[in-house]
């Protein structure tokens, strides 16, 4: 409700600084008889935003140090065999704060605690108040000094674009920031793990064995990367040999073959494979497809595991082909005419001309697809969560239980473990494995295929 | 009469195509019959009646729309790719009607090659290219044979000295003009009775147009060309006979001497003296 | 017929003419013609048969869990059992306090009652044996429906003494093995029904005391662990509804801006192609990869809690943000220039030309694209569980910033249930429902573009 009655009063105010500052350019305007430069909206807009943007800096502000402040403000109160010691800092932290909320805490409050609370919820109060009269006051401010502006030769309209323009460019940059922000993450604490294991024993390991009882001295247990890796390989191989021919077969058909009614009803269907989530596969694969084939294994006399890494890879392939087709399905389309024109007045086949020239002549674009599609499936995890059997060894047989990078994040990130652990924090080794192998498949299949693109345009 | 109040002559009225024969007559390749093309319900061509003698250049010739290209397309059925277009009468070659729905298109298009009208090699090398045609139809023996057919091709279209050091490199990397020629080389390598060429000088410079002639006058003593093009001068250069087409009719065809010196059609004249087109 | 070509003697080289070599081969060639496009047709109908298999095999599970066992019995609300004293009632000398304090403990007593009692008792009334086996008896019913039991006491106090039709929900077992779930044939001692229960289910089953209704628990209720059989998916229903909105007030605005700028002022230079490049990469980047990212920035440096909506939302947002952008870019290219030009050619400033022209014919197109990023965050599962959300959850959320399951990440919770007789179905109901949604948000989008769709 408090959320609300906020909200209220801040559109209330932003009502009226537009208002003001729309009415301000009339009045101007009718006394001094001049035309103004700009509709009144934009002067409205401009006092709008001048009234708004320091009042939201000065929140801001307050936000970032709080933080800061608080610990200041109680870090006085502290004994100082409680501020020698880091943990029972934060435990005394945490209590004090919890006894100036209102909350209380459970057992006895000691009086340094009960001091600094008051001391805290009184400073909160104080703060609260001188942020609220503050922030009017930069408000108010800004009203005024984007009122006094108002003159006819004012550009008020360059001026509200120029601030969308800025508004623009940092919604953009913000998809460099996400890039930056997980890079950054990842790399930072993968260094972090990297003190405790050394990166060759991590790269070049054979063997995954990561003890979670932490509390022992004996190791920290082994973070070999490669059975893991070679199990991702093994079940992108597999998913790739099932989604290329299925998904490149129906891209042909439906681009060469296919007349416009059943390419309207067969594409549509297609492409609702791609639509399914992955945990939708992950189940599918696991109570359907795996009892399956270890049935028929069973038939055949193969010892079919029900999860392996034969099932999460068929099952991956099957998620993938309709990426691998709509993506194949562009790429042939943009071949041109006339290349299928010139095969065809030689007297070719329309399969002859698929195969010896359009193929070729798209065989860059599909390479970037087939990459693309690769990424998807490196980087793919409820799949492999729930149907690859999560059993790290290096194996060579596609019938036996496997497992990912992927899969291997979850576990070591939902377990129970610390967060700085280094079974926690190998999540993020293996992450920014799986980053880089990712990033390059991709840059590399993008520019592969822009260039494709520009080739027909 | 301007284009305009052409354009508004009925078409239900069935005009009678002007003939002119030849001073010399030569033996007819293929004879078409009461040709009708349609796309959907839209009648483009309406009863085009013309006999192509071997071994000579034909032109089509007439302002754009006018169905020349698309007639063009029925000698060797390229109009079955385009969906919704129907062919209707006869198009006997050698005594074998092309449009009957037996005849194998693949065979037929062996028989009747062609040439489009932007240079459209594919992304192979120049060598590759040639030997499409011959590999498809399987018709070369051995590899000998094979390159045996590239350089009589790439000679037949004047190309060889050109490329025989870069066979390997790719046919996209030529000249427009160089591409034209491998267009045509690679329709020469599977040895056809009949070119067809749609314009194939529109996207060349002069030079290599002119190249483009000379070689069409060469091939002439070889082959039955029929060729579609805007240009009249063109037209005057390299044919036997002109057929002029206009809005889905044939309307005269004869000698291309008569048909550009004397033109029996106020229609034709028209258009060969530049009042529209 | 003859040739009259010169060059067959090259190219048919053995006196054979070229039409010859080439007719003899076309029988073949037609064939491997017709097995080409066969098989590019089996391609096609594989896919689409996958896509059946896919939605009979979750379709065949998921539906009977739409319905449940269910108990109709005539509870009789003996006060002799269940020995509650009279709901208090507000004396004129006591205050709200010391009232408050009275009917909570009534409330407490309430809870406390011998409801199992009662239900063992209705049983008996059509079983005379339940009457002197009380665990059997009170095994078939779901351990949580007693809650009903006194909720209906709490409600109305003048009921007791009384008898009333109550349903209650049978537990999972029960549920199972009428279900044929479960093989009968198994021997006893794995069975999870004594074989009391199983021979009173059967004959319940058969009078019509327990039948198959629509189970409105599984959307009104929360997970449970300890009573399967009511366990629902009202928590993960709201928690995901939340992180829709986020995703939609967070992403959308932020990706339709910033195409904005790419689109229309962003300077064509190394830096734009770059931001290109990233997006572009962005957008293929695993989702579990923002998992790490939300788990390192949100959870571990900012201190955001684990298991939010908020996080969640966050995170999803940040993974849908490259597709809203790359669609939104899409439809506003779509928009012929010529639109452009002609207001900036009666003096129209870039921005309004943009936000006055451009940007409304775009607005189906992005909208499109907006709802497909949405329907595809909607689904995502891995990222949330690097952030907490796998964690049981037994209550609906009530801000973006209490604990709260997820959809996609109940199926996971679920499908990994030791109970596997029960939650395989129960599982394929939850994955229908999530199947529901997702599949109305894109039929949304379908009909938007259809709608909408404009041919310049």
């Amino acid at each position: 409700m408090n959320t609300f009655i906020v909200v209220a009063i801040i559109l209330i105010a932003l009502g009226f600084a537009y208002n003001w500052g729309a009415r301000a350019s009339r009045s101007v305007a009718n006394r001094t008889g001049a035309k103004m430069h700009s509709r009144p909206i934009y002067y409205g807009v401009y006092v709008m935003l001048w009234c708004a943007v320091p009042a939201a800096l000065v929140l801001v502000l307050y936000l970032v140090f709080q933080p800061m402040i608080v610990d200041a403000v109680i870090g006085g109160y502290l004994p100082a065999d409680v501020a020698a010691d880091p943990g029972a800092t934060r435990t005394a932290m945490r209590n004090i704060e919890a006894i100036a909320s209102g909350y209380g805490i459970i057992g006895d409050v000691e009086p340094y605690q009960q001091d600094a609370a008051d001391a805290l919820s009184a400073f909160t109060l104080t703060a609260r108040l001188a942020l609220i009269a503050l922030a009017a006051a930069a408000a108010i401010g800004g009203l005024v000094f984007a009122q006094r502006q108002i003159h006819p030769s004012f550009r008020a309209r360059n001026r509200v674009e120029l601030a969308i323009k800025v508004l623009l460019l940092t919604c953009s940059a913000i998809a460099i920031l996400t890039t930056v922000g997980i890079v950054l993450s990842v790399l930072s604490e993968a260094i972090r793990f990297f003190t405790f294991v050394h990166p060759f024993d991590f790269f070049f390991g054979t063997t995954w064995n990561p003890r979670f009882s932490s509390t022992g001295t004996g190791g920290q247990g082994e973070y070999g990367l490669l059975p893991l890796l070679w199990g991702t390989m093994m079940i992108t191989i597999i998913a790739m040999v099932v989604a290329v021919p299925i998904g490149l077969m129906a891209a042909i058909y439906l681009s060469e073959y296919a007349g416009p009614k059943f390419r309207f009803v067969a594409k549509p269907l297609l492409e609702v494979l791609a639509g399914i989530p992955t945990i939708v596969y992950g189940f599918f694969a696991l109570v359907t497809v795996g009892p399956f084939l270890s049935r028929l294994g069973d038939v055949v006399g193969l010892d079919i595991n029900a999860t392996s890494a034969l099932t999460a890879g068929i099952v991956m392939g099957i998620m993938i082909i309709p990426f691998v087709s709509s993506l194949s399905d562009d790429i042939i389309s943009q071949v041109p005419q006339a290349m299928r024109n010139g095969s065809f007045g030689l007297g070719a086949t329309q399969s002859e001309t698929i195969r010896k020239v359009i193929l070729p002549a798209a065989l860059p674009g599909i390479v970037g697809a087939f990459l693309l599609a690769v990424s998807r499936a490196v980087g793919e995890t409820m799949i492999v969560v729930l149907a690859a059997g999560n059993s790290p060894v290096l194996t060579a047989n596609p019938f036996e239980a496997v497992s990912t990078v992927t899969v291997t994040i979850v576990n070591q990130l939902t377990g129970d473990t610390d967060f700085a652990s280094p079974q926690s924090l190998v999540a993020f080794a293996l992450g920014l494995t799986l980053f880089v192998i990712t990033l390059c498949l991709n840059v590399v299949a993008i520019y592969i295929v822009k260039k494709y693109r520009e080739q027909y345009e | 009469m301007s284009a305009t109040a052409l354009a508004e002559a009925p078409h239900e009225t069935r005009y009678e195509t002007i003939r002119i024969a030849d001073p010399s007559p030569r033996e007819t390749k293929i004879s078409a019959q009461d040709v009708h093309v349609y796309y959907g319900a839209k009648e483009a061509l309406h009863h085009v009646s013309i006999d192509i003698p071997a071994k000579s250049v034909t032109a089509f010739i007439g302002p754009s729309g006018c169905g020349k290209s698309t007639f063009l397309r029925c000698f060797n059925r390229m109009n079955d790719t385009i969906d919704g277009c129907r062919v209707v009468g006869r198009l006997d070659m050698d005594g074998e009607d092309l449009n009957d729905h037996r005849q194998d298109v693949v065979l037929l298009r062996a028989r009747v090659g062609m040439v489009f009208q932007k240079p459209n090699p594919f992304p192979k090398s120049i060598y590759d290219n040639i030997a499409y045609g011959p590999r498809i139809h399987g018709v070369a023996r051995s590899k000998s044979d094979l390159d045996a057919i590239v350089e009589h091709s790439l000679t037949r279209a004047g190309l060889w000295q050109e490329v025989k050091d870069r066979l390997q490199e790719p046919g996209t990397g030529l000249s427009g003009g160089q591409q034209q020629r491998l267009c045509i080389a690679r329709a020469i390598a599977v040895s056809p009775e009949v070119i067809l060429m749609d314009e194939p000088c529109s996207a060349l410079d002069p030079i290599a147009t002119a190249r483009v002639e000379e070689l069409i006058r060469e091939l002439r003593e070889n082959y039955t060309i029929i060729i579609v093009t805007h240009s009249m001068s063109q037209a005057q250069r390299v044919s036997d006979r002109t057929a002029y087409f206009h809005l889905g009719y044939l309307v005269e065809e004869g000698p291309t001497e008569s048909i550009f010196n004397d033109p029996q059609e106020k229609r034709t004249k028209d258009y060969i003296t530049g009042v529209f087109g | 017929m003859a040739i009259t070509s010169p060059d067959s003697a090259i190219s048919g080289g053995f006196g054979t003419s070229n039409r010859d070599l080439i007719a003899r081969r076309l029988a073949a060639r037609h064939r491997s013609e017709r097995m080409f496009r066969a098989v590019g047709l089996g391609a096609i109908l594989l896919g689409i048969s996958l896509v059946g298999i896919l939605f009979g095999s979750i379709l065949s599970k998921g539906i009977p869990a739409f319905t449940q066992a269910t108990f109709h019995l005539d509870v009789a609300f003996d006060p002799e059992v269940l020995r509650i004293p009279e709901r208090p009632q507000k004396a004129a000398d006591q205050s709200v306090a010391e009232f408050n304090q009275e009917l909570l403990s009534w409330q407490r007593r309430l809870r406390t009652a011998n409801w199992n009692r009662l239900i063992q008792e209705a049983i008996a009334a059509k079983i005379p044996a339940a009457a002197d086996n009380a665990r059997d008896a009170i095994g078939l019913v779901a351990s949580n429906e007693r809650v009903k039991l006194w909720e209906m006491v709490e409600d109305n106090p003048a009921i007791m003494g009384t008898t009333q039709p109550v349903s209650l929900i049978a537990s999972a077992n029960v549920d199972v093995w009428l279900k044929g779930n479960i093989d009968r044939t198994l021997e006893q001692r794995y069975q999870q029904l004594s074989a009391l229960q199983q021979q009173w289910s059967d004959a319940l089953y058969e009078e019509g005391v327990i039948s198959m209704d629509f189970s409105t628990v599984l959307f009104t209720n929360v997970d449970s662990r300890s009573s399967p059989a009511t366990a629902g998916l009202l928590g993960a229903i709201v928690g995901s509804v939340m992180m829709m909105a986020i995703v939609m007030v967070v992403a959308v605005p932020i990706g339709v801006m910033a195409a904005i700028y790419l689109e229309e002022f962003a300077p064509k230079n190394r830096l734009t192609d770059f931001i290109e490049v990233n997006i572009n990469n962005l957008a293929a980047v695993p989702s579990i990869v923002f998992g790490l990212l939300g788990a390192a920035v949100f959870i571990n440096f900012l201190g955001l809690p684990l298991s939010a909506p908020l996080v969640g939302g966050l995170v999803l947002s940040l993974m849908t943000l490259p597709t809203v952008i790359i669609a939104s870019r899409a439809s506003l290219r779509a928009v012929p220039p010529s639109i452009r030009q002609a207001a900036l050619g009666v003096g129209a400033s870039p921005t309004q030309a943009m936000f006055h022209h451009t940007l409304p014919l775009a607005v189906p197109g992005m909208l499109t694209g907006a709802i497909i990023g949405v329907a595809q965050a909607l689904g995502e599962t891995a990222p949330l569980l690097l952030i907490g959300m796998n964690a049981f959850v037994a209550s609906v959320p009530s801000t973006p910033l209490d604990q709260s399951s997820a959809l996609p990440v109940q199926i996971y919770l679920w499908q990994g249930n030791e109970l596997r007789n029960f939650f395989e179905a129960r599982t394929s109901a939850a994955i229908i429902v999530l199947l529901a949604v997702m599949i109305s948000l894109n039929a949304l989008a379908i009909v938007l573009r259809h709608r909408f769709e404009r041919r310049w």
